[in-house]
């Protein structure tokens, strides 16, 4: 709405080299930041324990944010994660008693993927709105998980717990795997014909009809890669907590919805990237230990979290008005 | 009352685009604002409503110096403006748009038999009788839309009308009746901002005309002292003869064919061939089916009876990728909601219809998707040269049309339909386009060119055929016909 356009001011951009790296420069000080305050105002942050159960602890945010970024790019939403990741957890859990581990592992991804691509056709195909679609999984999944046990299921397979506790030097395995999903993922929406078609869709999904695209097809991909992803997460979280219950994950679409939008992705689709999703992450992850660390209460720290999280965006919307 | 403004500049980001902007306006008048885009001229509309912020300069407003600091203090001083964009609420009535906020009550509650009235006699006193208030806004043709945002700018009985390319949805007896309500308005004592690029309704119309070229007032005159040429050569430094390329039909072998083509309630039994190296136009006023027609025959929308054929067997596309497959282009009538991703930069738009061909192994082959989006921009001439990792959303209206020809021209296709390709176009991408039409037809293209302007259908193609409501009512060669005869073919009156 060019006709619209109100008095515009202009705010200071970082480029280096013809590359715009406000986004980078941003998060990069933000984290240092947080990661300063918490260093000297806490014994126990710098501790190898602490940095450990931070580098595992950000693992479920993260993959649950790459995959509800994709769907946010396409102008979609995906609420269901949540109840994905209690049910994979249960499934692979339960299948892992009787099943070799690989079996059980990719039975909880392939679960994740399945709820996706149902969730996918609902939207593409028949034209219901994302919100309600994955409202409905999030309680239809969430049941089903109960239906599979009512009771938390233990693993009697030791080797169950290798994918959430094994490291790899200094660095958990998860998290590893949680880094790779961005690195892949970001080279996935930047620098192939799929990634770059979903970006365009949620930016005019018309216009990419019209070019020949099959609109559909890459809507349900969306929803398959955060299926994939909620599916990932819960395996790897019940592998780290030992236990796998089918009560787990409430809320936790609102964590990962949180990082994809301080990360500057844009509700109505078409802009986000990985790169800044995961420094949505990190932020939110931080804050979540700090406020752990100084010993706020859990009620306190959603208050705060959710203010932090305006914040945040607050700063992020003023720096955008600049075009 | 009467306006002026007195040496106004504007910059944004360090870049001036007006330098010293004198325009002044009396009540009764009807000021013309032409220019090529980019000219400025959108920019001065935007300060003269609010919407933007002078850099440098003054406002007078009946001898008082006023600064305004959005579009609310704009309309407080009786300035209101139609834009070109469309800003009516779809999912609301015509009376809900019209009123919006200023319903009549009856015990607190909107009194609605009374606020459909009210809505009535506002359009009746626009002269746009024929629309009925209780129609959702987003039902209306596009034409009727803009009738609509103009009897909504009426409301508040502004003495400032701003109307930026009124005209350019609305043809016919539509145009009649905006030329109607705009001399009421001036018998009344309102100043008229007129924007427009159509420079024959500029002479017809107004008192005064304001030539604009690259950010500057380079002429004020009146349309007893110029004329089309003239005004031509002023904004554009170019003469009329010289915007249209000769013509000279070679015709070649059929490329495509359409059959009895049908679809409900939008046209029925359309038939016609395009030849290799023609280009043919098809007019037809607002609501005439044409665009529909062009979707259809492009895979956009099913058809309901009626058969597409390419030589060689290719046909009946059901998506617009398997036309695009068999050699089928389409450039849409609205660029922004069909025809680019306004947030994606000029390349990744450009290199949208070759993204899924264009790749090494799973990645875009990136080193070749520049080169080719590089070449298109030569090629188009789209300004400014190094525009390619720009947001697409910020060049001019005719280098963001120039942008979605690069999309289509890049598929390589044989025949190229475009759908009304330079509406809101300035004068000099205009020539540029029918400059590669011409140039397209000749190395064997077809191309359908889809136009409600009358002298582009004559100027620039071989061979007109005519829609009336859904069918086609007439054919007829460039070259020995006449606005007068296609125009009668048009509302149905056979000659």
């Amino acid at each position: 709405m060019t006709g619209q356009l109100t008095n515009t001011r202009r705010y200071p951009r970082l480029v280096l080299g013809g590359r715009d790296l406000t986004v980078e420069v941003v998060f990069v000080t933000l984290v240092v930041l947080l990661v300063a305050v918490a260093a000297s105002t806490s014994d126990t942050f710098l501790t190898q324990t602490n940095l450990t159960n931070l580098l595992k602890q950000m693992v479920t945010t993260g993959l649950l944010a790459f995959g509800m970024l994709v769907v946010i790019l396409t102008g979609g939403i995906d609420l269901s994660v949540g109840s994905v990741v209690a049910f994979s957890g249960i499934l692979s859990a339960g299948l892992v008693s009787g099943l070799p581990l690989p079996v059980a592992i990719v039975a909880g991804l392939a679960a994740g993927i399945v709820f996706g691509l149902i969730n996918g056709t609902l939207v593409a195909r028949f034209g219901l709105a994302p919100f309600v679609v994955t409202l409905a999984a999030l309680t239809t999944i969430r049941g089903l998980a109960f239906v599979y046990s009512e009771v938390p299921i233990s693993p009697e397979n030791e080797s169950f717990l290798t994918l959430g506790s094994a490291m790899v030097g200094p660095i958990p395995l998860s998290t590893v795997i949680m880094l790779a999903v961005f690195l892949v993922g970001g080279v996935f929406l930047t620098r192939t014909p799929a990634g770059r078609s979903i970006v365009a869709i949620g930016g005019n999904a018309e216009t990419v009809r019209l070019a020949g695209i099959n609109v559909r097809k890459h809507v349900i991909l969306a929803y398959a890669i955060s299926g994939a992803c909620a599916g990932l997460a819960g395996v790897i979280l019940a592998s780290r907590v030992g236990i796998a219950q089918p009560s787990v994950g409430v809320a936790f679409e609102l964590d990962a919805i949180a990082a994809c939008v301080i990360g500057g992705a844009s509700l109505a689709g078409g802009r986000g990237s990985a790169k800044a999703t995961f420094g949505g992450v990190l932020v939110l992850v931080l804050i979540n230990n700090l406020l752990n660390l100084y010993g706020v209460q859990s009620f306190w720290q959603q208050v705060l979290k959710g203010l932090i999280i305006i914040a945040v965006i607050l700063v992020q919307r003023t720096n955008r008005a600049r075009t | 009352m009467s306006l002026e403004l007195r040496g106004v500049h504007k910059d944004f980001g360090g870049v001036e685009v007006l330098h010293g902007v004198d325009l002044a306006g009396r009540p009764g008048e009807v000021l013309a604002v032409v220019g090529a885009n980019g000219a400025g001229k959108s920019t001065l509309i935007k300060i003269l409503s609010g919407a933007l912020s002078m850099s440098a300069g003054e406002m007078w407003m009946d001898g008082e110096r006023v600064g305004l600091r959005s579009p609310h203090d704009a309309h407080a001083r009786g300035i209101r403006t139609v834009y070109q964009e469309l800003t009516l609420v779809a999912q609301l009535s015509v009376t809900e748009n019209l009123l919006m906020g200023n319903f009549p009550r009856r015990a607190g509650l909107i009194d609605w038999p009374a606020a459909h009235r009210r809505a009535g006699e506002l359009l009746e006193e626009a002269g746009f009788g024929a629309i009925d208030p209780r129609t959702l806004a987003g039902r209306l043709s596009v034409a009727r839309q803009q009738m609509v945002e103009i009897a909504k700018a009426l409301v508040s009985r502004p003495r400032v009308l701003i109307l930026d390319e009124p005209s350019a949805v609305l043809a016919g007896s539509d145009l009649d009746a905006l030329f109607a309500l705009i001399r009421r308005l001036q018998e009344q004592g309102v100043l008229i901002i007129y924007v427009s690029h159509r420079l024959a309704e500029v002479l017809d119309l107004a008192t005064s005309i304001v030539v604009i070229k690259d950010g500057r007032v380079i002429e004020t005159t009146e349309p007893a002292r110029t004329g089309e040429d003239e005004l031509i050569r002023l904004m554009a430094g170019r003469r009329l003869e010289q915007i249209y390329p000769g013509r000279r039909t070679e015709r070649g072998e059929a490329s495509l064919t359409v059959t009895g083509l049908t679809r409900e309630g939008e046209f029925e039994d359309v038939s016609f061939t395009l030849h290799a190296g023609e280009i043919v136009g098809l007019f037809g006023l607002v609501g005439s089916g044409r665009s529909e027609l062009a979707r259809c025959v492009f895979g956009a929308e099913p058809a309901g009876a009626g058969e597409v054929r390419l030589p060689g067997g290719a046909g009946d596309f059901r998506t617009p990728g398997e036309a695009i497959a068999a050699g089928l282009a389409l450039v849409t009538e609205d660029r922004k909601r069909s025809g680019l991703v306004l947030g994606m930069t000029v390349r990744d738009n450009i290199a949208l219809t070759t993204l899924h061909s264009t790749r090494r192994g799973p990645l875009i082959d990136a080193a070749r998707q520049r080169r080719d989006v590089t070449e298109m921009i030569d090629r188009l001439n789209i300004q400014p040269a190094h525009c390619a990792s720009m947001a697409v959303v910020n060049l001019s209206g005719g280098n963001q049309q120039k942008a979605v020809l690069a999309k289509w021209l890049l598929v390589g296709p044989r025949v190229l339909i475009l759908d009304e390709p330079t509406r809101g176009v300035d004068m000099a991408t205009r020539v540029d386009i029918y400059r590669m039409i011409d140039e397209l037809a000749r190395e064997g293209l077809s191309v359908l060119l889809i136009s409600s302007d009358l002298t582009e259908v004559l100027g620039a193609t071989d061979r007109v055929l005519v829609m009336n409501q859904g069918r086609i009512s007439g054919e007829l060669r460039s070259d020995q016909t006449t606005e007068d005869e296609i125009l009668a073919y048009s509302i149905g009156l056979t000659v």
